[in-house]
């Protein structure tokens, strides 16, 4: 047994929900049994990302990584391997296609195309302890800054590492800092936006749930280059293990005296409250989240006046999402020219993306700008399981827009994703399969906009209804041809004047389905069918007699009591009963049911 | 006598409440945005914002009572509606969709007679529709209060539901 041994544990939010508290509780006590406490240090830390095979732990200095670890299983790892320096290869990750296992956490596929910056210290530090963070070169860029550069510079090494915006929209970062240092004002302030609503994404929260250290450092940052002496973090009530964390990591960089008066002896005051959002998904656009903490209603307003000129409080604010911030401080450490390194001309750096869906590996990655969607899904992401097709990609959450699998080998970078009629957005990426219906998936974006749309302008707050309905009825069975061109004029003049970023986004699940699965939308409105099988009143559920050998299953399994005929008598269902739930297709061993 | 001692529960109860939130009114009077953090609190303390809270709030803070109610209304995280004692939330994230979260909830809503948004007569159960809780990698997922359930298919719903019916 080495004396380094180090157990890191995942304390994400999927690994807690399977246990990893109660893991690492069971560990500590067997450590302790054998009087071995000492010397193997367990350390709780934020998401590795690999959510798909959670609870995870590594044990350094090998670096072996154990999945689905449960409590019960920690006896073996302790006996096994901490004692007796072997490996439990049950535990090893296995690759379904190769049914090879791999022990070192670098040598998984999952893991070593990944290139880390936002994420450098998530699944590596004790989020909850700043030590671990300084350990880590943490708070060395607020102090180099502070003491070495004037306010101009550090705008100036911003703009040249071309960072831009990873909430969504990709405006450039170090000229969104110029122009609200460049307002002239007695008061600024500095916004975080972890007001993370899109469905589907979860890099936010897990940076903050990880190394929050690293965006409180980079508001300070931000905050000396513009002039700023406040900063509010606005960050969803929903996410409470976030909010607790953040809540210690202010206070700990209190008492080290990285955040309040006169940090590093510069004369220069920082401090950071958190601000609560309530859970509406508006509140993510930067006019809403401002008149969010103001108090009120979030509701968006015209720019310009932009928040740079006149935001909270009527005082110039600079707003940078999460992931943007989590950047900061790597660029400071190690130069712009060492950031222009990664990526692509136009898209410097790398890109954290939620991995969700009809995906092996579900879960979070970071990787370089320039990337192919083929690399991400199927070397990264291990491909579409139970052997389906690849049918499309969801990138940019609600407001952005589908990518076919005929554009598997696009370039991931924010302007190819723009032609291709979706957009970065924050990162979640759905992966869909040939079992998901593109028309259902409209729907289900449509639906979840027309709820979240403030109501403030009439091309947002009725047109998107109007756009639903018509989903609606083409889901149904009661579509007309001419729906087709309807969605798509509506839809444009939806995007040409709402208000905000919402509402001009809002139909972009519509229409990029619309270009790329036209002939799905045909097949609903002028046969009424649904090629997927989802839409259910489009679906027909059907016994073939030549396949049903008489057993009965179906007709014991019909929660309606739609299916007639004893056993050894043929089956029939009946129309008017059946609810299209799909109970006997799956119970059918014959597959003898189609829908 | 019994009912008596209760009464005097009852009261005791909602005094606790009452200055607690009337401590949160007094630390937060004054500050700019105050109604949100406000809000939040409050609905901690209750579990639920009725009318008499949002009144007093607005009493409180100096704010309209139509700008307390705007807010409450808007924000889906501020509910009117007292939840059950246990709190089942489907997600209905992208992630948890695609993997069939809607059938869960149909399933939840016709076992258990109600609907999203709503609390059964016994007022065990109540019934939410978050969207995103985070959690996609685990997808479909459901919490019931604080406990999370990932990979779920409809089958378990009968064995998960009954233990918390007892």
């Amino acid at each position: 047994m080495a004396d380094s041994t180090h157990i890191l544990i995942c304390r994400g939010t999927a690994c807690l929900s399977s246990e990893s508290q109660e893991i690492q509780n069971e560990l500590q006590n067997q450590l302790k049994n054998r009087g071995i406490e000492e010397q193997v240090r367990v350390v709780h830390t934020g998401c590795f990302g690999f959510c798909a095979r959670g609870p995870v732990m590594v044990v350094w200095p090998r670096g072996t990584l154990y999945c689905e670890v449960r409590v019960e299983d920690i006896g073996e790892i302790v006996e096994r391997h901490i004692l007796g320096g072997k490996v439990v290869e049950r535990l090893l990750y296995r690759d379904p296609k190769t049914e090879i296992n791999t022990e070192k956490i670098d040598d998984i596929s999952f893991f070593h195309r990944q290139v880390r910056i936002a994420l450098r210290n998530c699944g590596l530090i004790n989020p909850d302890d700043i030590n671990e963070y300084i350990a880590r070169d943490g708070y060395k860029a607020l102090g180099q800054v502070l003491t070495g550069h004037s306010p101009e510079e550090v705008v100036n090494i911003i703009k040249k590492s071309g960072l831009r915006g990873r909430g969504g929209g990709g405006f450039p970062t170090g000229l969104k800092w110029e122009l609200t240092r460049k307002s002239p004002a007695d008061l600024k302030y500095v916004i975080c936006n972890a007001d993370e609503g899109d469905p589907g994404a979860f890099m936010d929260r897990s940076i903050l749930e990880g190394d929050p250290h690293s965006v409180l450092e980079a508001m300070a940052i931000a905050g000396y280059a513009i002039g700023a002496q406040q900063g509010f973090v606005y960050v969803r009530a929903e996410y409470a293990l976030v909010v607790e964390r953040l809540e210690a990591a202010v206070n700990q960089a209190k008492e080290k005296g990285f955040l309040g008066k006169n940090l590093f002896e510069s004369g220069f005051n920082f401090d950071i409250d958190l601000r609560l959002g309530a859970g509406a998904f508006v509140c993510g656009e930067e006019t809403a989240l401002i008149t969010s903490i103001e108090g009120n209603r979030g509701e968006p307003r015209l720019r310009p006046p932009f928040p740079a000129q006149k935001g909270l409080w009527g005082k110039p604010t600079l707003i940078n999402n999460v992931e943007t911030l989590a950047n900061i401080p790597a660029i400071i450490l190690n130069g712009a020219e060492w950031f222009t390194g990664f990526g692509t001309e136009k898209s410097r750096g790398t890109k954290v993306f939620a991995l969700a869906g009809k995906i092996g590996n579900t879960g979070l990655i970071e990787v370089p700008m320039g990337i192919s969607l083929r690399e991400i899904i199927f070397d990264i992401g291990g491909g579409i399981p139970e052997g389906r097709q690849f049918k499309a990609a969801q990138t940019g959450g609600p407001s952005g827009g589908c990518i076919p699998a005929k554009l598997i080998d696009i370039s991931i970078e924010y302007d190819t994703l723009l032609e291709a009629g979706s957009m970065m957005g924050s990162g979640g990426l759905i992966v869909m399969d040939d079992r998901d219906c593109m028309v259902d998936i409209a729907k289900f974006y449509l639906e979840f906009m027309c709820d979240e749309s403030c109501g403030k302008c009439t091309p947002c707050r009725v047109g998107t209804k109007r756009l639903l309905e018509i989903l609606e009825r083409i889901t149904e069975g009661r579509g007309r041809e001419e729906d087709i061109g309807l969605l798509r004029e509506l839809g444009h003049g939806i995007k040409a004047t709402s208000l905000c970023g919402l509402g001009q986004s809002a139909p972009n699940p519509v229409l990029s389905t619309l270009r790329y699965f036209e002939d799905e939308y045909i097949a609903h409105v002028r046969d009424k069918v649904c090629p997927a099988g989802v839409c259910r009143k489009l679906s027909k559920v059907r016994i073939i007699p030549e396949e049903c050998k008489k057993c009965g299953a179906c007709a014991k399994v019909c929660p309606v009591g739609a299916i007639k005929g004893a056993p050894k008598e043929l089956h029939e269902i009946d129309p008017e009963k059946c609810t299209k739930c799909g109970a006997c297709v799956e119970k059918c061993p014959f597959k003898a049911i189609t829908k | 006598m019994e009912q008596n001692q209760e009464q005097v529960a009852n009261k005791k109860e909602h005094d606790e409440k009452l200055a607690r939130l009337n401590d949160v009114i007094g630390e937060f009077k004054g500050q700019p945005g105050a109604l949100i953090p406000v809000l939040h609190k409050a609905q901690q303390i209750y579990g639920y914002l009725p009318e008499e809270v949002q009144y007093h709030i607005a009493q409180g803070l100096g704010v309209p009572l139509a700008d307390v109610y705007g807010v409450v209304t808007f924000y889906s995280h501020f509910t009117m509606i007292p939840r059950g004692e246990h709190n089942i939330a489907v997600c209905l994230g992208t992630a948890c969709y695609v993997k069939g979260a809607g059938e869960l909830m149909n399933k939840i809503g016709d076992e258990l007679g109600i609907k999203v948004g709503e609390i059964s007569k016994d007022r065990k159960f109540s019934l939410e529709a978050p969207r995103c809780i985070g959690a996609c990698g685990m997808a479909p997922v459901l919490t019931i209060n604080e406990e999370v359930y990932g990979r779920l298919n409809a089958d378990q719903l009968g064995e998960l539901l009954q233990k918390y019916k007892q």
